[in-house]
C-alpha cells in the first residue's frame, strides 16, 4: 500500500486501469478478465487494448452478450477458486446481471452458513456526459450499494484507477467498481510505481474548513472546480472523495462535518432514494448537533438522461450548482 | 422413451449390490421426505418445503455417478440430490429445523442446502440462477485443468428463464464440462410444461446451441443411470456438455401444501403406477437381483438413520441472534 517514490510519469485513467489489468494479469495466473468485447476489440473503452495479444484468449475471453450468465459464471468461477474480472460494459446494462450480483454473488457466503466465497471484480462504467442518452448514461451505483455482501468501489483518480484493483482482487468477497465514462480520458501525472491502494476509506481531496463537499466517481472534479471557484469568493470547501460507497466510511465524513459544520453532497444519482440522501441522513443522525446549516444536495434531475448537449446539461449536477448549494450553506448562521 | 441427439445407450442388468445401493438411495431419500412432510405438520419446519418424492430415480442415479471432484449446482427441490450425493439425514434435518449444526448452519434452510467439502454448492431458489454458477465451476476446473465435471439440475421451468438459454450457448460455444440435467416434472409450479413452452421436447432445445442431449425416462433408475453414464464419458472426455431430459412427476404439491387446483387426481393416480421405487422393487425381485424382502429391511434401515436424524435436530443449538451479521463478509473483512 505504499505510494511510489519513482518519478512521476504523464499518464490516463483509461491507461491506469489497464496499468492494473495487466499487473494482475501478471501476478496472479487464476486471474481472467471477461466480458463484451474485453478482448479482440480492445474493451468498449479500449481498457484492454493489447491484453488479448499479451495474455491470449484462455486469459482474456470475449463473452456473448450473456450479462446475467456470463456474470454468474464469474461468480461460480470465483467459487471454483479463480480471481476473475468481468467487464459489464455499462451499469445500464448490468441491470440484465442483477439477480446473479443480489441473490448469489452477495448472498451465497452468508446463505451458506460462511462456505461458499465469491471473491470476484466486476468492473462497469458508469455515468453520463457523453450524448448517449437514457439507456447508456445513468449512474446506479446506489442500487448496489444498497445490498449487504458486495463492497463497492468509484475510482476517481489516476492513483485509485491504478490502484483498486488489485486491492479488490485480493479482498475474499466480491468488489464492483465503477468507473465513470467521462474520467478514462482524465491525463495527469502518476508515480512509475504506482500500486495497490486501500479500498476502505474516503479521501480528502482538499481540506477547507467553511463547507464540506461530499462527491465520489465522475463528480469530484466538478467539486474540486466548485471548491477553487468558492475560494475567490472567500469560502474555504473541504472535499471528499468517498472513494468506497460500501462500506460508507463515516469516520471521515463526520470528522468532516465536525469541523466545517456545513455539508453538501453531489451525486449523479437521482435524488430519489439515492446515495446522497444515505449521506445525508447518516450525518443528521450522528452529526445533528456539529450542523450550522441544513444539510444539501446536489443530484442529477428526475429524468431518464436525455440526448440533446443542453438537455443533458441542465439534467446533471454542474460546478455552478454545486457552488450555490455551498454559497446557501455558508450564508446560514447556526 | 424417444431420445433426440443422441440414442438411448443400453441398460445392463445390475449386481445385487448395486441393484441395492440404488433402492437404498431412492428408499432414504422417500422416507426422509416423508418425515419432513410430518415435521412441517408439527411446525418444527417452516418456509418452504418442495418434496421430490416421485423423482427419487433421477437423485439416485445421477449422483450416484459423480466422482468426488464433481461439483453439483442444485435447486430449491434438492433434498434428494444432497442426500444421495452424501451429505448426513442429520445435517440436512437440522438444517431444516434452523440449527447451528444444520449443513448450512441454519442460514439457509430446505432451499439452500450448502457442503462444499462435498462440492454440493446448494440449492438455489432463483429458477436458473444456478445455472451460470455451473458454468463457472466447470471453467475453474477446466482452466485448472481438473477433471471434474459440474452437474447442473434444474427443472422443467427452468428453460423459459433467459439464464437457461444464454448458459447452454456459452457452455457448448466454450465445450465447458457441465452435465445439464432437466428434471422436467411436467409443472413449472402450477403452469403445465404445455402451457408455457412451445416445444415440449425439451431436449430438442439443445440442438440450436450444437450441444449433445438425451430425452430419458426419469422413473426408471437403470434408465437415468445408463443416460447419465454414457453422457457423463462425453463430458468428461472435454468434448462438451450434454444435456439430460428426464421426464418424472412430482407426486405431492409444489411446496408443503397447495390445493393443486392445475392437475387432476387421475393424472397423479397414473403416474403413481410408474412410482421408481415401485418400479424397480418389482423388476428386480422378478429379474433375481434383489430379495422380496429386501425393501422392507432398507425401510427399516432408512427409518432408524431418519429418526436419529430427527432427534440430532431436536438437540441442536440455535446460533445467538448476536451472530446475525457474520458471513455477510468474511472473517477479518474491514
Amino acid at each position: 500500500m505504499t505510494q511510489g517514490v519513482a518519478p512521476a510519469r504523464k499518464t490516463t485513467y483509461r491507461e491506469a486501469v489497464r496499468a492494473a489489468l495487466r499487473e494482475a494479469l501478471q501476478r496472479d495466473p487464476r486471474v481472467l478478465l471477461m466480458g463484451e468485447e474485453v478482448g479482440a476489440y480492445g474493451g468498449s473503452y479500449a481498457c484492454s487494448l493489447g491484453l488479448l495479444e499479451e495474455f491470449g484468449p484462455d486469459r482474456v475471453r470475449d463473452t456473448p452478450l450473456s450479462e446475467s450468465a456470463f456474470v454468474g459464471m464469474g461468480i461460480g468461477a470465483a467459487m471454483g477458486g479463480l480471481r476473475p474480472i468481468v467487464e459489464i460494459m455499462t451499469v445500464n446494462f448490468s441491470l440484465l446481471a442483477l439477480d446473479q450480483l443480489l441473490n448469489n454473488a452477495a448472498t451465497l457466503r452468508h446463505m451458506s452458513g460462511g462456505q461458499v466465497g465469491v471473491p470476484l471484480v466486476v468492473r462497469m462504467a458508469t455515468g453520463a456526459g457523453k450524448q448517449v442518452a437514457a439507456q447508456h448514461s445513468h449512474s446506479l451505483e446506489n442500487f448496489y450499494a444498497h445490498i449487504p455482501g458486495l463492497k463497492v468501489l468509484a475510482p476517481a483518480t489516476l492513483e485509485d484507477a491504478r490502484g483498486m484493483l488489485w486491492t479488490a482482487l485480493e479482498d475474499p468477497d466480491p468488489v464492483i467498481l465503477f468507473e465513470h465514462t467521462m474520467l478514462y480520458g482524465l491525463e495527469g501525472e502518476l508515480a512509475a510505481d504506482a500500486g495497490p491502494v486501500p479500498i476502505d476509506r474516503a479521501a480528502v481531496r482538499r481540506p477547507g474548513k467553511d463547507v464540506t463537499l461530499v462527491a465520489y466517481g465522475g463528480t469530484v472534479g466538478k467539486a474540486m472546480d466548485a471548491a477553487r471557484a468558492l475560494a475567490e469568493q472567500r469560502v474555504d470547501a473541504e472535499v471528499i472523495d468517498l472513494r468506497t460507497l460500501r462500506p460508507l466510511d463515516d469516520a471521515t465524513l463526520l470528522a468532516s462535518v465536525a469541523k466545517t459544520h456545513r455539508a453538501v453532497v453531489v451525486d449523479e444519482g437521482w435524488r430519489t432514494g439515492g446515495l446522497a440522501g444515505e449521506i445525508c441522513a447518516r450525518l443528521a443522525e450522528r452529526a445533528f448537533y456539529d450542523l450550522d446549516a441544513p444539510l444539501a444536495r446536489v443530484c442529477t434531475a428526475e429524468v431518464p438522461i436525455p440526448y440533446a448537449k443542453h438537455l443533458e446539461d441542465a439534467a446533471l449536477p454542474q460546478v455552478e450548482g454545486i457552488v450555490q448549494a455551498a454559497l446557501g450553506a455558508v450564508a446560514r448562521h447556526g | 422413451m424417444t431420445t433426440s441427439a443422441s440414442p438411448a445407450p443400453a441398460v445392463e442388468a445390475p449386481t445385487r449390490e448395486h441393484a441395492l445401493s440404488l433402492l437404498r438411495s431412492m428408499v432414504r431419500v422417500r422416507r426422509f421426505e416423508e418425515k419432513c412432510a410430518e415435521q412441517y405438520a408439527a411446525g418444527k419446519i417452516r418456509g418452504f418445503l418442495h418434496l421430490c418424492i416421485g423423482e427419487e430415480a433421477i437423485a439416485a442415479g445421477v449422483m450416484g455417478l459423480l466422482a468426488p471432484g464433481d461439483a453439483i449446482v442444485s435447486t430449491y427441490r434438492e433434498h434428494g440430490h444432497a442426500l444421495a450425493r452424501g451429505l448426513s439425514m442429520d445435517a440436512v434435518m437440522a438444517e431444516m429445523f434452523g440449527k447451528l449444526e444444520g449443513c448450512s448452519h441454519g442460514r439457509g434452510g430446505s432451499m439452500h442446502l450448502f457442503d462444499v467439502s462435498r462440492r454440493f454448492y446448494g440449492g438455489n431458489a432463483i429458477v436458473a440462477g444456478g445455472i451460470p454458477l455451473a458454468l463457472g465451476l466447470a471453467l475453474a476446473d477446466k482452466v485448472g485443468g481438473r477433471p471434474g465435471v459440474t452437474a447442473c439440475l434444474f427443472g422443467d421451468g427452468a428453460v423459459a428463464e433467459g439464464e437457461f438459454h444464454e448458459s447452454m450457448n456459452l457452455a457448448a460455444l466454450w465445450k465447458l464440462p457441465v452435465l445439464f440435467v432437466c428434471e422436467n416434472n411436467g409443472y413449472a409450479m402450477g403452469t403445465a410444461l404445455a402451457r408455457h413452452q412451445s416445444q415440449t421436447n425439451l431436449a430438442m432445445k439443445a440442438q440450436g446451441y450444437a450441444m449433445e442431449a438425451t430425452r430419458v425416462d426419469g422413473m426408471d433408475v437403470l434408465e437415468v443411470e445408463a443416460a447419465t453414464r454414457h453422457a457423463l464419458a462425453h463430458v468428461r472426455s472435454g468434448a462438451g456438455p450434454w444435456l439430460l431430459e428426464f421426464v418424472t412427476y412430482r407426486f405431492r404439491a409444489h411446496s408443503a401444501y397447495d390445493a393443486e387446483r392445475y392437475r387432476t387426481k387421475g393424472e397423479v393416480t397414473e403416474w403413481r403406477k410408474r412410482d421408481p421405487i415401485a418400479l424397480f422393487c418389482h423388476r428386480a425381485v422378478e429379474q433375481g437381483w434383489l430379495a422380496a424382502d429386501d425393501l422392507t429391511l432398507l425401510e427399516r434401515e432408512a427409518d432408524d438413520e431418519i429418526a436419529a436424524a430427527v432427534a440430532f435436530a431436536e438437540a441442536g443449538t440455535l446460533e445467538p441472534t448476536a451472530d446475525l451479521a457474520r458471513h455477510v463478509y468474511a472473517e477479518g473483512s474491514p
